[in-house]
């Protein structure tokens, strides 16, 4: 049942990382591909109904990781203290930039809100990587299952840990990148005109940056984190996690070259987030927080987990709040479908 | 003040007193924007011309919607961090049990609720009149839903049941139903949302009233205040009775220290008088300048004018809520402004039956000025049950002082208390600026690009 939940929680996170990931990932189509004001209105408007229902999957798996991992829930958030907050300040200010950004057609204001919009977009991808990084990687849990950690100290993965070092951020740019692409992918997907071509152009050249770091990443992970390398040998079934990996990086790098690909393209990038997460997943099974140095004081899907009643008896609501999710998202992606055009001084 | 459990309790209760400007307002705004709908589709087929005006005052309100949800999702996601980042030792030990609420208000409402308010801004031009009424059900039930498993959450901490204590000391579920169905949360649920539709309906009234003070957009001003005034009069007379009522008699039956700490109640004694004002002086253990009524709270709670109720002398010192001044404060300036607002909506509501109301300047000038009070009286009364539930943080089960982040120094506490309150305070800046565009442009043609 702790790991039914454990994949259940796995699978909400990668949701979220992939529908929401192409919100912040606009963003670096926003700043680095947008040339003029409706252009980066059209990147916004391309994540508009959207990017909010994306953001409750945050909040729906975290209410999930809480209930069903309390253990875990309360050692990593108090542990993380300070980049969870900052965190919560880049997404307070990426959801007022997009909302707040169009009431007022002030050009001063407009930009500002647009540099806002992806000054947090950028920043956050960055340390969901970083936060991927640090679990990957391990905390200084006590006995007690208690750490805190602080931003950084030497940036090293030995001695006295910080949340960045060396490792989690070249996770963090490793996210920056991967989700960097999967936001112009979308923005490809859904834009017409000199903005597609050029977000395009953009998403080939990242691309081949992802599948540099991916190969750099996973070979300096298994240094690392030697868990990874004796999970999938004693489970050989889940080598399906890393060839989702690249069963979805080969469909970005096809299809980015095919005429009409770019739905395919935008959906491949999503089958590349989503085997990275569970592979990420798969490399520290059973543990959900691996502890460093001291490797038996970490937390595992029995030790941070409720009661097996509260844990069955989830289920008899979450599956139907699942269906009718999906039924929601189904409904709104399917009606808001047309293509966005780039509309200068509306 | 420099004690981290005090650093983190005043954390929380900023950024949820913050937080819940904006819920209140939405949750009863979209029950008034849905009776709006619904009239206009009725009005659809038989009177084109008032369905049309319907449709324009749900969007003028939409927009002030979106812009108070906004507020609220951005505010809203540090509430959940929070139960882990500064309270971990109490999510650690509680959160199989509300967990469950939580996650279920993010499964069942906030989907539900998202979906369909992008439907409702943004696609009254796509969709059928009947698809668009719709989405104002959505966001009505979806708002109101998540209000439910809020307070689910909170009357489990008011009042823990169906939950058991393993071998570790951790607190579990025991019966999920038995969470669910609470007594507490039954008439907590109806006294809040009641709250927030009192919220609205006054907010609706002032920006009316103010309209035609200001002799601009007129029609909509009668519309707004006269929506307001029939909504906000039943709203505040439901708020005392039975809510209110119900509410009052489950904190003596199950928290009778905190029914004491209240009222400033001392002496046990028959016959119990209730104050109308006062000063508690804890040290002294009496009430000064009171004036109080023999026998009410005697007949509030235990409903016998002479019933005995317990006062706080007769309680063990260290089960005393630690805020009591403040405690009897934020109930008394409840009750007051209630009471103000039953008095106002009545009044308003017979000017309403007669005709008279869109034309007394005095009374619109009451109706504009009281646009703040039910957001005091909706946080005083936040105020007074969770001053009411100390020293408790799960009512009989885990003390306040048992359930914060130790290992968060009180620096780091005060460090992002000072960031949200300063990020808080610009965010106020530019919703009221951007409130007070979309007010003053009214509602005709729109103000604003949109996406």
């Amino acid at each position: 049942m702790e790991t039914l939940w454990f994949m259940i929680v796995a699978v909400m996170i990668a949701v979220y990382v992939v529908l929401d990931g192409f919100d912040l990932g606009s963003g670096f189509v926003s700043a680095f591909v947008a040339r003029t004001p409706g252009e980066r209105r059209a990147v916004i408007r391309a994540i508009g109904p959207y990017w909010d229902g994306n953001e409750v999957w945050l909040l729906a798996a975290g209410g999930v990781l809480f209930f069903a991992f309390p253990k875990l829930y309360a050692s990593s958030f108090a542990g993380f203290y300070l980049p969870l907050m900052i965190v919560l300040w880049l997404l307070i200010l990426r959801g007022i930039a997009i909302e707040f950004g169009s009431h007022v057609s002030n050009p001063l204001w407009r930009n500002f809100w647009d540099a806002g919009f992806a000054f947090a977009s950028i920043l956050l991808t960055v340390f969901y990587g970083a936060a991927l990084g640090n679990v990957v990687r391990g905390v200084p849990l006590d006995k007690d299952g208690i750490f805190f950690l602080p931003l950084w100290t030497d940036f090293s993965t030995s001695g006295q840990l910080g949340v960045l070092d060396w490792y989690t951020i070249l996770i963090g740019v490793l996210a920056a990148a991967t989700l960097a692409l999967h936001g112009a992918l979308w923005v490809n997907y859904r834009v017409v005109g000199s903005l597609q071509e050029r977000t395009a152009g953009f998403a080939r050249k990242v691309a081949i940056v992802v599948i540099l770091l991916t190969a750099v990443v996973t070979s300096i992970t298994f240094q690392v984190q030697p868990m990874a390398a004796a999970s999938l040998t004693a489970r050989p079934w889940s080598f399906l996690f890393p060839a989702l990996t690249l069963a979805g990086l080969a469909m970005v790098a096809v299809y980015l070259r095919r005429q009409g690909g770019q739905l395919r393209a935008f959906l491949g990038s999503c089958l590349f987030i989503a085997g990275m997460l569970t592979s990420a997943a798969n490399s520290v099974y059973p543990f959900v927080l691996p502890a460093r140095p001291n490797a038996q004081w970490g937390l595992t899907i029995s030790n941070s987990s409720t009661s097996a009643y509260g844990l069955s008896i989830a289920l008899y609501w979450w599956a139907p709040a699942l269906a009718l999710t999906a039924a929601y998202f189904v409904f709104l992606f399917s009606r808001f479908r047309g293509k966005i055009e780039v509309v200068e001084a509306d | 003040m420099d004690s981290p459990v005090a650093l983190h309790r005043f954390h929380f209760a900023f950024t949820i007193t913050y937080h819940y400007l904006f819920p209140q307002l939405t949750m009863g705004l979209a029950l008034i924007i849905f009776y709006w709908k619904t009239c206009a589709w009725r009005a659809a087929s038989s009177d084109p011309a008032r369905a049309a005006h319907l449709d324009q005052t749900a969007r003028f309100w939409l927009k002030i919607f979106a812009l108070n949800f906004v507020m609220g999702v951005v505010t809203g996601i540090p509430m959940e961090f929070q139960f882990g980042t500064n309270w971990s030792k109490f999510s650690e030990a509680a959160g199989g049990v509300i967990g469950q609420t939580l996650a279920m208000e993010g499964m069942y409402s906030f989907f539900l609720e998202s979906t369909f308010l992008g439907i409702l801004l943004y696609g009254e031009a796509r969709f059928s009149r009947f698809v668009h009424w719709l989405a104002s059900l959505g966001v009505f039930l979806g708002s109101w839903l998540s209000g439910f498993f809020i307070i689910a959450t909170d009357a489990w901490m008011q009042h823990p049941v169906g939950y058991k204590t393993d071998e570790q000391g951790k607190i579990i579920l025991d019966s999920f139903a038995a969470l669910l169905l609470n007594p507490w949360t039954f008439w907590q649920y109806l006294h809040n949302m009641i709250g927030a539709v009192v919220t609205a309906s006054f907010v609706v009234a002032s920006i009316g009233a103010y309209y035609l003070l200001a002799g601009k957009h007129e029609a909509f001003g009668r519309t707004f205040l006269g929506t307001g005034v029939v909504t906000g009069f039943v709203a505040s007379i439901l708020m005392v009775y039975p809510t209110g009522d119900g509410q009052g008699v489950m904190i003596a039956q199950h928290q009778p220290i905190t029914l004491a700490a209240m009222e400033g109640h001392f002496e046990t004694g028959t016959a119990a008088p209730m104050a109308i004002l006062g000063q508690p002086d804890v040290n002294a253990g009496r009430l000064d300048n009171p004036f109080t009524i023999p026998g009410v709270l005697s007949m509030m709670t235990y409903k016998r004018w002479s019933a005995e109720v317990r006062g706080l002398n007769s309680f063990p010192r260290d089960q005393w809520p630690d805020q009591i001044p403040l405690l009897f404060y934020s109930f008394h300036i409840m009750v007051g402004l209630g009471t103000i607002f039953i008095a106002v909506m009545t009044a308003a509501a017979f000017l309403l039956w007669r005709g008279k109301l869109f034309h007394l300047r005095p009374m619109l000038w009451i109706h504009m000025l009281l646009l703040p009070f039910p957001y005091i009286a909706n946080t005083a009364g936040w105020m007074t049950a969770e001053l009411g539930r100390q020293p408790w943080l799960i009512y009989g089960l885990m003390r306040t002082a048992d359930g914060a982040s130790m290992q968060v120094s009180s620096g780091n506490t005060m460090f992002t208390l000072l960031g949200f309150m300063g990020i808080y305070l610009v965010l106020g800046v530019l919703f009221l600026f951007l409130v007070h565009r979309e007010i003053e442009h009214g509602p005709g043609v729109t103000a604003t690009g949109g996406h």
